[in-house]
């Protein structure tokens, strides 16, 4: 009986591994896709002029519970269409409303949700959003279905998107109701569920649209969107620093997601006769994801980096390992995993580790109730422990970051803050740029490194709130210590503000557990992803398979 | 109405912009949250004890005991609030402590909240003449109208330690218990060996 362990967080919170994750079950859109499959889904009111600006409402309800996505479209200037968080106007918002609209809902939210930030939204509202749309796709699927013709497929799977969000808010921002509000409720089984249920509802409205417009240019000759090609249209994303932050800020809850996917791993490499069926499904889902591969489209030398590593792993496997493979079912994950452990690298490792899972619902499935955090129960500092358990607990936990330097320049280059005018996170390098002393406390390693240091200076025997009485300065990182006691996932371990930082690696975690697919960088802080590619259609949710993820044009 | 998180991120913000290190910034942001949720003025205590700390020297104790001064300068609520939380055991021991002179008291309350919590027990509040009674971090009653109270400096703060004891009479609980039992039925013979799955005897 072999002797398997969850992965050890110092090597797995890195920020090269985090930064090689991948979609998997435990992903929120496919999640939601799978808890949200038997709700009803209509279009209640779509009322577009010919160009396609108005308002629709699309619900989704199941017994007395309804949600309804709200949606105002808008015409834009090319001049001031931008994919920044810095843009004020875009071709249309959206929100997602607790229940069924009133007439003066709608009105209240038409004045409100097309200025986003600087609009007012009520607790009776969810979540938020704009987007905008892929001009040339758009243009293109709207001439060809007006002129009776299919859009060119090749042409659309470049893009893979008729519209990008530039943000999707939720969580009490701009006055959307707070997350108290609605966690208690029986469908909210994990994280960013309406936020998910946003983007769908979006992704929808897109393909209405174009059918719409396509009918009002030719109502005799226009043809609706393929089911076939619509169903392989996702809606794209525009991602920043604002992200990153998030998975500093909420170190239970980031603990939640890695330990899920880490717990998943073990159970699997756990089972000691795997059924030979599901090693098909793997290999099914294995040769399929490949395909998408094919399709990843990026103008990054960084992200084209990583694809020709991945593909390089997977023909490794491919022909090592899967080609000349007896079945053999005792541990046979195990067998399997410590075989991409020592022959490939982290992208192929953790391509694969999400693979594994495809077989599994009932190892995934209950685990995903579980990814969601209380983060509040964890704050409160214990006072009463000693000096001398916080350092045994820095030496256990971060014994890779005590030994960076931060007395170097190099390992401090960076300091993370707010912007004044659009209040997101920033990134600069604090010898070039003003501002530093408003630095974000976001660089986690530096402080428990000083913190360290300065735990020297008392005895073993003193209370952490002696120690605090003197050293408030360092309170942050004294919680997280306590905090990385209990859930040992909830770090990066590494340096957050040193000059080799790759800030997309940060994004690429969190997207991932999104269920973000083709991560495309446009520089070293922010990124394009597709959500929703290859899911189904509101039609075709009831009979959906879970392993849509892996369907493409 | 501005939501729980947007009150919680700009409390901590600001708590930091007035100097205070982000780990207090953090306390902060969560109490006042609390606090508004109770409809006790923590945004309107905290928006001017933040413009008065930005002119003035910040003092918290330097240990925590029954009595405890700095005259003739005043507690920090923030400072002092974390200090008594983080002695949690220590305060449980001295049982009732007096504070002497403190800036904004109302913000110390959430701390003393928490604190009962982390204890396990009631704690009796008493700034000057404003007594509140702190029941595990879950709700506050108090003699005072709190909608809009603002206290700029307390002369004295006193803690108490309320232990876990009932707060009715024992004869009353009798009572209250004999009534109760009218819901039970009288066992016969028959019922004591058959209704409760088991025989009379355990000798097996």
């Amino acid at each position: 009986m072999p002797n398997i362990k969850h992965r050890n967080p110092k090597e797995i919170m890195t920020l090269s591994r985090l930064g090689s994750f991948y979609q998997s079950k435990l992903s929120f859109l496919r999640s939601f896709i799978r808890e949200f499959k038997d709700w009803e889904f209509n279009k209640d009111l779509f009322d577009l002029d010919e160009n396609g600006y108005g308002t629709a409402v699309y619900s989704v309800k199941k017994d007395r519970r309804a949600y309804s996505l709200v949606c105002f479209a808008n015409k834009l200037n090319s001049a001031d269409r931008s994919d920044r968080v810095i843009a004020t106007k875009w071709d249309a918002a959206f929100v997602l409303h607790d229940g069924v609209p009133t007439k003066d809902d709608i009105a209240r939210l038409k004045e409100n949700v097309p200025k986003q930030e600087v609009g007012r939204v009520s607790f009776k509202e969810l979540t938020l959003s704009r987007a905008n749309k892929s001009v040339r796709i758009f243009e293109h699927t709207v001439d060809a279905l007006a002129s009776g013709k299919q859009p060119d497929e090749k042409f659309i799977k470049d893009v893979g998107y008729l519209y990008r969000t530039t943000a999707v808010y939720g969580s009490g921002k701009f006055g959307l109701a707070d997350r108290y509000r609605i966690k208690e409720r029986s469908e909210i089984c994990g994280p960013f569920r309406l936020e998910m249920m946003l983007v769908y509802l979006v992704r929808q409205f897109t393909f209405d649209q174009v059918n719409h417009i396509a009918k009002s240019r030719n109502p005799t000759k226009a043809v609706r969107l393929s089911d076939s090609i619509a169903r392989n249209l996702g809606i794209g994303n525009s991602t920043g620093l604002g992200m990153a932050p998030f998975i500093v800020n909420h170190p239970t809850l980031l603990h939640n997601w890695i330990y899920s996917r880490e717990d998943a791993l073990k159970q699997i490499r756990s089972i000691e006769k795997v059924e030979i069926k599901d090693f098909n499904k793997f290999k099914e889902c294995f040769k399929k994801s490949k395909l998408n591969i094919n399709t990843w489209k990026t103008d990054s030398e960084y992200q084209i980096n990583k694809i020709n590593i991945l593909v390089k792993d997977l023909e490794v496997f491919e022909k090592n390992y899967l080609s000349d493979f007896k079945f053999k079912a005792d541990f046979l994950w195990n067998e399997l995993y410590l075989w991409i452990e020592k022959e490939l690298t982290e992208e192929g490792i953790e391509y694969i580790v999400s693979m594994l899972m495809e077989p599994y619902d009932s190892i995934v499935n209950p685990l995903i109730e579980k990814m969601s955090s209380e983060e509040d129960l964890y704050f409160d500092i214990p006072g009463e422990r000693l000096v001398g358990d916080l350092k045994s607990i820095i030496k256990n936990n971060y014994s890779n970051i005590l030994e960076i330097d931060f007395n170097s320049s190099k390992e401090i280059t960076n300091f993370w803050f707010i912007s004044k005018n659009k209040e997101e996170p920033r990134l600069a390098n604090r010898y070039e740029e003003e501002g530093s002393e408003l630095e974000q406390p976001l660089a986690i390693a530096r402080d428990v490194s000083k913190l360290f240091q300065r735990l020297n200076d008392y005895q073993p025997s003193k209370t952490i709130a002696e120690f605090l009485m003197a050293n408030n300065d360092l309170r942050h990182a004294v919680r997280r210590c306590f905090i990385i006691e209990k859930f040992p996932y909830s770090e990066i371990q590494d340096n957050t503000i040193g000059s080799e930082l790759v800030p997309i690696d940060m994004l690429r975690l969190k997207l991932s557990f999104f269920g973000a697919q083709k991560f495309d960088p446009r520089s070293d802080k922010w990124l394009r992803i597709n959500m929703y590619q290859g899911a189904p259609l509101i039609n075709e949710l009831k009979n959906t398979d879970d392993t849509w993820v892996y369907n493409r044009l | 109405m501005r939501t729980s998180s947007e009150i919680e991120t700009t409390s901590k913000r600001a708590t930091k912009a007035a100097g205070f290190p982000w780990g207090i910034a953090e306390e902060v942001g969560k109490n006042i949250k609390n606090l508004e949720l109770l409809s006790i003025s923590g945004v309107e205590n905290l928006s001017l004890y933040l413009e008065l700390a930005k002119g003035i020297e910040i003092f918290g104790p330097k240990e925590i005991s029954a009595e405890n001064s700095i005259a003739p300068n005043s507690f920090c609520p923030f400072y002092t609030g974390s200090a008594l939380l983080d002695s949690a055991n220590k305060v449980e021991k001295i049982k009732s402590l007096t504070l002497h002179s403190i800036n904004f008291p109302i913000l110390l309350i959430p701390f003393i909240n928490r604190l009962s919590d982390r204890i396990g027990k009631k704690i009796k509040l008493q700034i000057d003449e404003h007594t509140f009674l702190l029941n595990l971090n879950k709700f506050i009653s108090t003699n005072s109208n709190l909608k809009g109270l603002i206290i700029d400096r307390a002369k004295i703060v006193k803690i108490e330690i309320q232990e876990n004891e009932d707060s009715f009479q024992s004869k009353v609980w009798d009572q209250l218990y004999e009534l109760s039992t009218e819901t039970f039925v009288e066992e016969t013979d028959r019922l004591k060996e058959n209704a409760a799955g088991a025989g009379l005897a355990d000798n097996d």
